[in-house]
């Protein structure tokens, strides 16, 4: 950095200092919700905190990481599978769904050694038939029983307004969690090493960027956070059919949430989470046009907006809500105003 | 022992489809480097539209073909000129996004259309769907089987030829390796890439009528194809044309023996062949880079 006196560089704002203390209540009385809530508003808040962890490490991965991948199902499949597997050997429901992420996140880690070696499409596709591949081989389980499936009955030992409870607790706990998870690593040296690594491969290595370590730690992380979504889906469905965890409509949701939030920024793939659970609600119910419509607007969206709803804001109101970047301060006469980029000095964006 | 033999030959054969379906994403990813993953739902486009054009007008579905294969040459130019070259402009990723989402909507369009039923083309062909030569008493060739993969290789030797004989197959070819460039020699590389699209969509149209005729489709068949299709393709070393005839021979050799093994084989056999082989290739990649960093070394 500069040694010059009159730049300062800031990574809080006052806004996001805000921004920070705001998503603290919110989630604290979020964890009150049980306590006020039905058991139908609960389980829709439960859906909901299942779908930004869906769209936050799918973000993470494509939008920070520049990895696309149509193949996140299988995580997603996986970590259900895995919990009904520990459920059913003895291991307690609720640490089975935790451990069940953590086993995944395990095996994802040789899965991505040479899925990482495919760039582009090739990887995204790749992918795609690594979940193929688990779908078929978690068929030929005879616990699972093909596509007929299974149940999670050991969930039948907790009585209904507790089960309800717990699954909303653990899934706003996993949630905030992975929120959290992904914050410190994008503000860490991680952070600014995997965006360098999507914006250039070649130029992020040449400045002693270590790609494969960087890449494979994103990857892990992606698959663990849809494992762990996976898992709490289990939760909410108790069926576990492998065709419904392991079909490829996961990641249209996926890509939907994250290309209509704002693809590479933190807020937008909570805001795209926010804006699916509720066109869901509204249009679910027309089943094959609510699914075209998602097609059409990921393909719109892709098109002309391809930095989402929240890349929009950010870029017409300057908006940074959360000190993921940093800020280069010119403090020398009265003004505190951002020095306009200009090609020297970092933008004032995430770096 | 003549079990076997038989499931070779029927997977070589199935592996001329496989050549015929991959060889348009091939062509596409050599010429654009971009991988549509609309390609399977547009051949299943072309399925049904072949379909409809059977049952609605009696139309024997060769004959269609005649009507079916330029309107899916249409299609390609208008999906290059609004989709896919807008999408190429916005970076590496646009691309996947943009086609998925294609996919998406036209999955669900011709979900709309025709519901969930399973068709086939197989009874518009009469005998050809089930006809076979009997080479011995354990081992026949399908007719439909045999005309698919004769039908393979003249796309790929068609290609070819075209590619290295004609105006527009070297324009391709210059505007696949340098589309910039190719502007400062009078080349409109946005026309000869549509042109291209066109080309590739032809190929879909005609994997589109042979796995009608060969086997069942609905309106979500368009992802298995296209896994197929990207397994041929990169067996076979994506970009090369007669790769992807080797590549869909030993992706149907795969899966043809998988299927003799148990029944769920046919699919995972496959996938494992595929993914072991992407894994050998960069394991002797790697191989071969420190080999020649040690020879550079010690040189």
């Amino acid at each position: 950095m500069s040694q010059d006196p009159a730049i300062r560089v800031e990574r809080w704002t006052p806004l996001s200092r805000i921004s920070i203390l705001g998503a603290a209540i919110v989630l604290a009385i979020l964890a009150t919700g049980p306590l006020f809530f039905d058991n139908n508003a609960i389980d829709k808040l439960t859906t909901l905190f299942i779908y930004v962890i869906l769209a936050v490490t799918w973000n993470a991965l494509a939008g920070y990481g520049g990895l696309v991948s149509v193949g996140q199902q299988a995580f997603f499949g996986l970590g259900a599978y895995a919990a009904v597997r520990l459920a059913d050997a003895g291991v307690n429901v609720y640490a089975s769904l935790i451990l069940a992420a953590v086993i995944i996140a395990a095996v994802s880690l040789p899965i991505s050694s040479f899925m990482l070696r495919l760039k582009g499409g090739e990887f995204a596709i790749g992918m795609w038939v690594v979940a193929e591949l688990c779908h078929l081989l978690v068929n030929l389980d005879s616990l699972v029983q093909g596509e007929t499936g299974t149940s999670l009955i050991a969930l039948n030992a907790y009585e209904a307004d507790t089960r309800h409870a717990l699954n909303y607790w653990v899934a706003l706990g996993s949630m905030t969690v992975i929120l959290v998870i992904l914050f410190v690593l994008l503000r860490s040296r991680i952070g600014s090493a995997i965006q360098a690594i999507r914006d250039n491969e070649e130029a992020a290595a040449a400045l002693g960027v270590r790609v494969m370590g960087t890449k494979r730690i994103i990857f892990v992380f992606a698959a663990f956070g849809a494992a762990l979504a996976g898992a709490l889906w289990l939760a909410t469905a108790i069926t576990f059919q492998p065709k419904t965890y392991f079909g490829v409509q996961w990641t249209a949701y996926m890509i939907f949430m994250v290309l209509v939030g704002g693809l590479g920024t933190f807020e937008g793939a909570i805001l795209g989470a926010l804006i699916f659970f509720l066109i869901e609600a509204w249009f679910g119910a027309s089943g094959v046009w609510y699914l075209v419509g998602l097609g059409a607007t990921a393909l719109i969206f892709s098109l002309f907006v391809p930095r989402g709803i929240w890349g929009w804001l950010e870029r017409r109101y300057g908006l940074n809500l959360l000190p993921l970047g940093y800020r280069i301060l010119g403090i020398r006469p009265a003004a505190r105003t951002a020095i306009p980029n200009d090609g020297a000095a970092p933008s004032a964006g995430t770096s | 022992m003549m079990i076997w033999v038989n499931q070779i030959v029927q997977g070589i054969l199935l592996g001329g489809y496989y050549a015929v379906i991959a060889c348009g994403l091939s062509f596409m990813f050599s010429v654009m480097r971009m991988i549509n993953l609309a390609h399977g739902s547009l051949a299943i486009v072309a399925a049904f539209a072949l379909f409809v054009l059977a049952d609605q007008y009696g139309l024997n579905p060769f004959t269609a073909l005649i009507l079916v294969l330029p309107a899916m040459a249409a299609l390609g130019w208008v999906l290059q000129r609004t989709i896919l070259e807008r999408s190429q402009r916005g970076g590496l990723l646009v691309p996947i996004l943009s086609t998925f989402g294609l996919s998406i909507v036209v999955d669900n369009l011709l979900f709309e259309q025709f519901g969930a039923d399973t068709r086939s083309l197989a009874p518009f062909i009469d005998e050809l769907s089930y006809d076979s030569w009997s080479i011995t008493d354990d081992i026949y060739i399908g007719k439909l089987a045999a005309l698919t993969f004769v039908t393979a290789i003249i796309i790929l030797g068609g290609l070819q030829l075209f590619l290295t004989r004609t105006q527009l197959g070297r324009a391709i070819r210059a505007t696949a390796e340098d589309p910039d460039t190719v502007g400062l020699i009078g080349i409109n590389a946005k026309r000869v890439n549509a042109a291209a699209a066109a080309i590739a969509l032809v190929t879909v149209g005609i994997a589109g009528a042979f796995l009608g005729m060969r086997a069942t489709f609905d309106a979500y068949a368009g992802g298995p194809q296209l896994i197929f299709a990207f397994e041929a393709a990169v067996i076979g070393g994506a970009g090369s044309l007669w790769g992807t005839l080797i590549g869909g021979i030993v992706l149907g050799v795969a899966q043809s023996v998988g299927a003799q093994i148990s029944p769920q084989g046919f699919l995972i056999t496959g996938h494992a062949v595929f993914l072991a082989v992407l894994f050998g290739r960069l394991h002797l990649d790697t191989i071969g880079t420190t080999f020649r960093k040690t020879v550079r070394r010690s040189a």
